[in-house]
Formats: structure tokens, sequence, C-alpha cells
């Protein structure tokens, strides 16, 4: 059984006309990175706000945040990308739910794929910045409050400065995370890397080399921002803090 | 919406979704689960091991898989099964896998990558002192392994690996994308027929959603009564 590689295909013109196959793979590769980091943006935000309010000492704000967690959690990220993308236009005002539907392509599912991501890697980042609070010696909040530091002066000057650079190294590997995830866009017509590994396979039938250059892609780019990552990490890290225990939890 | 929400329409679809859906998905699930652990197992016993002959390769095959996206590897194994399974028996021709025994090789393989990290992580859970004892008792590596050390790593990480179980659960659905009709497929598939989105993808949401919310709370428990008797 041999398979006939051919590796020439990337220099021939793609389907699309805009340039080579190399070049409509690289174009993917830039909607892949662009839809994550809009993503990373927003999960970073809403996750930091979640992930602190649920340390607080109010039990229904905790209770609120939790529940936002285990819906995004407990969700398959393809099923909430179809929510996203079929189900929540219906359920908006009739002329917002068109304008939605109506936006031209590739915002009409970049938008959605946007949210969706974001929204589903927000808890992932609650969960990573509620674990770098309650890491934290229970002191800290004491002292502070004892200094004559309100709750949330406690929290501005002692316990975030502290927990940000604490969860850096696991929110590396959840922003690895948004891009990987950000392949399941494909399913609601983005035309990111894998989406457009998919397309030039079905036009050119060179399978194995249309996946192939996808996975060298993804290679490269993860390589790039572990190293990235590596120097602040290193910039940022807190004596005796990190490194010293990382907790396995599961993940994908 | 046009037409409102249509509970009807779930009713009649139900039967089907769960006797050829949930089906496909759970055993898919389990299959894989049974499959990547063992796997897995083997590959953090190559990872930890002096050879690195056999370090190197697992340590490498880890990596790749969790470097890439699921999706990707989905598509990969969907084409790529066919030629191994050629090159194993000899044909000269790809063979025909179906869609079932595809989607449980790439799911083991991918989530090995997974559970080895997990089982790595519990093998060295185990003070040295208890391998040494083992040594000094005549054991070999693998009377070791087995009688030691891997009961133990087992134990420590079950929460772990459930937890990892609950998101290979979720992760099936991505099996849409070769058109594999498990339960999402299912509800797609009327979704698409009835043109009934709405009310397909909601209800598939709640059944996800109170599988692995019910599945959660299980390993909590788990979790809490096996951290007292440690």
């Amino acid at each position: 059984m041999k398979y006939d590689w051919q590796w020439s295909v990337f220099f021939q013109m793609a389907a699309d006309g805009s340039g080579t196959w190399l070049h409509y793979l690289v174009i993917g590769l830039v909607w892949s990175l662009a839809t994550a980091l809009a993503a990373w943006v927003l999960a970073l935000s809403i996750g930091s706000v979640v992930g602190t309010l649920r340390t607080i000492p109010v039990p229904w704000v905790v209770r609120l945040g939790n529940g936002y967690v285990e819906i995004f959690r407990n969700i398959p990220l393809l099923v909430q990308m179809f929510l996203w993308f079929f189900v929540l236009p219906e359920f908006l005002p009739q002329d917002l739910g068109d304008a939605i539907k109506q936006m031209p392509p590739p915002w009409g599912s970049y938008v959605p794929a946007v949210l969706c991501l974001g929204m589903y890697t927000s808890v992932r980042v609650a969960e990573q910045v509620r674990a770098g609070i309650q890491s934290l010696p229970r002191g800290q909040t004491m002292a502070g409050t004892a200094l004559g530091l309100t709750l949330p002066q406690a929290y501005r000057y002692v316990l975030l400065p502290m927990a940000f650079r604490i969860v850096m190294p696991p929110l590396t590997s959840e922003f690895l995370n948004i891009i990987k995830n950000s392949s399941v866009a494909l399913t609601i017509g983005l035309l990111e890397l894998t989406g457009r590994a998919r397309a030039m396979q079905e036009f050119t039938f060179k399978v194995f080399e249309a996946f192939s250059a996808a996975t060298v892609l993804y290679l490269l780019i993860n390589l790039v921002i572990v190293m990235l990552m590596r120097i602040v990490e290193r910039k940022l890290r807190v004596p005796g803090f990190i490194g010293s225990t990382t907790q396995v939890t599961a993940g994908h | 919406m046009s037409s409102g929400y249509d509970f009807e329409v779930i009713e009649r679809a139900a039967p089907y979704l769960f006797r050829e859906g949930m089906t496909f998905t759970l055993t898919l699930t389990g299959l894989a689960m049974l499959g990547g652990v063992i796997f897995g197992t083997l590959l953090a016993m190559m990872r930890l091991s002096r050879f690195p002959l056999l370090g190197l390769p697992a340590g490498l095959y880890v990596n790749l898989m969790r470097s890439v996206p699921l999706v990707l590897v989905i598509f990969w194994f969907y084409f790529l099964v066919p030629y191994i399974g050629a090159w194993i028996i000899g044909a000269s021709q790809p063979v025909q896998v179906g869609a079932f025994l595809s989607c449980v090789i790439t799911f083991t393989l991918f989530e090995a990558a997974y559970y080895c990290e997990i089982m790595r992580a519990g093998i060295q859970s185990i003070p040295r002192g208890q391998v040494a004892a083992g040594q000094a008792l005549g054991l070999n590596y693998w009377q070791t392994m087995g009688k030691i050390v891997l009961p133990q790593a087992f134990r420590n990480m079950t929460p772990v690996l459930l937890t990892q179980t609950i998101i290979l659960f979720q992760d099936t659905s991505l099996v849409y994308v070769i058109s594999v009709t498990d339960f999402l497929g299912a509800a797609a598939k009327i979704a698409n027929r009835d043109y009934r989105l709405v009310e397909m993808y909601t209800f598939a949401a709640a059944v996800y959603f109170v599988t692995s919310l019910s599945l959660s709370y299980i390993v909590k428990r788990l979790q809490a009564k096996m951290a007292i008797i440690r």
C-alpha cells in the first residue's frame, strides 16, 4: 500500500484564486489566531471577574458564579457553538436576530465563534483565578483587613497581584487550548486553519499533505507561544511560589 | 421565533436520539476510556523509564497529540486508518474501516496522551522507597509496577481520570465533523430534516449538561470519600 505524496501541491493555485494553497493555509492560521486572540480578551476579562467573585464572602454571589461556571463547563464546546450560531439569533428581537444572521461572511461565523470560545474559556480562566486566590494563605486577607484596608482594597493591593502571578502558567496552557479549540469554529463555517486544511483536501484530494501542513503550523504556533510565555513567566515569577507543585488536572 | 417552541418535536425524536445517538456516544466514550487508560498508562511507564529509547518517542507522541486540535486529529485518523489497516494486512487498496471503529481508534489514541500525563503524575506520587522496597523483596519491574505502584497510582488518580472521562464524553460530540450519528449528530439530523434547530440543539445541550453535571457531582463525592480515608 503506497500513498502518492505530492508536496508540490502547495505551490499550485488555490481553488478560491487568492494565491497558492500554502498561502491559503497561512491565511487560515491568521484567522485561527484572530479568533483565539479576540476570544482570549473576552475570556480573560470575564474569567478574572467571575473567578474573583467566587472567592468573596457573599454566599449568593459565589453561588451565582458557581452556576455560571457549571453551565459553560458541562456543555460540549461544539453544542455551545451551535447554540450561539443557530439558536441565539432566534431568541433575540426579530430585527436584531435578522441583522446577526445577515452579517456578511466571514463575520457571520467569526462573531459567534469568538463569543462562544470566549465564554467557554472564561469559566476555565475563572477556575484558575479562583484556585490562585484560594492558594494564598488566609492570613493575607486578614492581615490586609487588620491594617484597615476594606475588602476591595485587600483584593486590589494584596490578593490579586499575587494571584495573577501565580496563575500565569495555567493560563498559558488555557491560551494554547483556546487556539486549538478555535478549530471547532469550522462547524459553523469559519475557514480557520483546520477548516482550510479540510477544504484543501476536498479540492485537491491531497489528504495527508494538507493535514501535515496544518499540523506543522499548529506545532509551530504552539512552540512560539510556549517560548514567549516562558519569558513572561520568568519575569513574573513569585520567588518560592511557582514551580514548587504543579497540580494535575484533566483537560483537553 | 416564528412558530414557538415545539416540545412535540423533541418527544418524537427522543427515542431515535437515545437509541441511536446516545448508545453510540456512550459506547465510544467507554471503549475510548478503557483503551486510553491502558495505552496511556503504558505511555506513562515509557516516559518514566530509564531508557531514552522508550522515553523519547513516548514524550514526542504525547506532546504532539496535546498540541494539535482534536478536530484535526479526527480528520487525520479518518483518512489514515484505512491506510494503516491496508499496511497491516498487506492489502494494495485502503481497507474500508467503519466510522465507529475509526472513531474508537482516534479517541483511544488521542485521549491516551491526556491519560498518560495523569498516570505519570499518579506514578510519581508514589514514594520512591516503595519501589526500592519492592526491588529489595526480589520483585521484578512488572511485579513492582503491577502489585505496588500502579494500584496506588490508579487509586490516587481516580477522580482526575474520571474528570478526564467526562471531558472525553463531551469531546465525542466532535465526531460530528465526519458526519457520524452520535447523540449530537442524531440531533443535528433531525434538526435539519424538520428545520427545528432551536428545539433540537437546546435539548441536546440540556442532556449533555445534566449528564456531565451529575457525573461531576459523583466524582466530587468520590473525591471527598477518598480524601478522608487517605
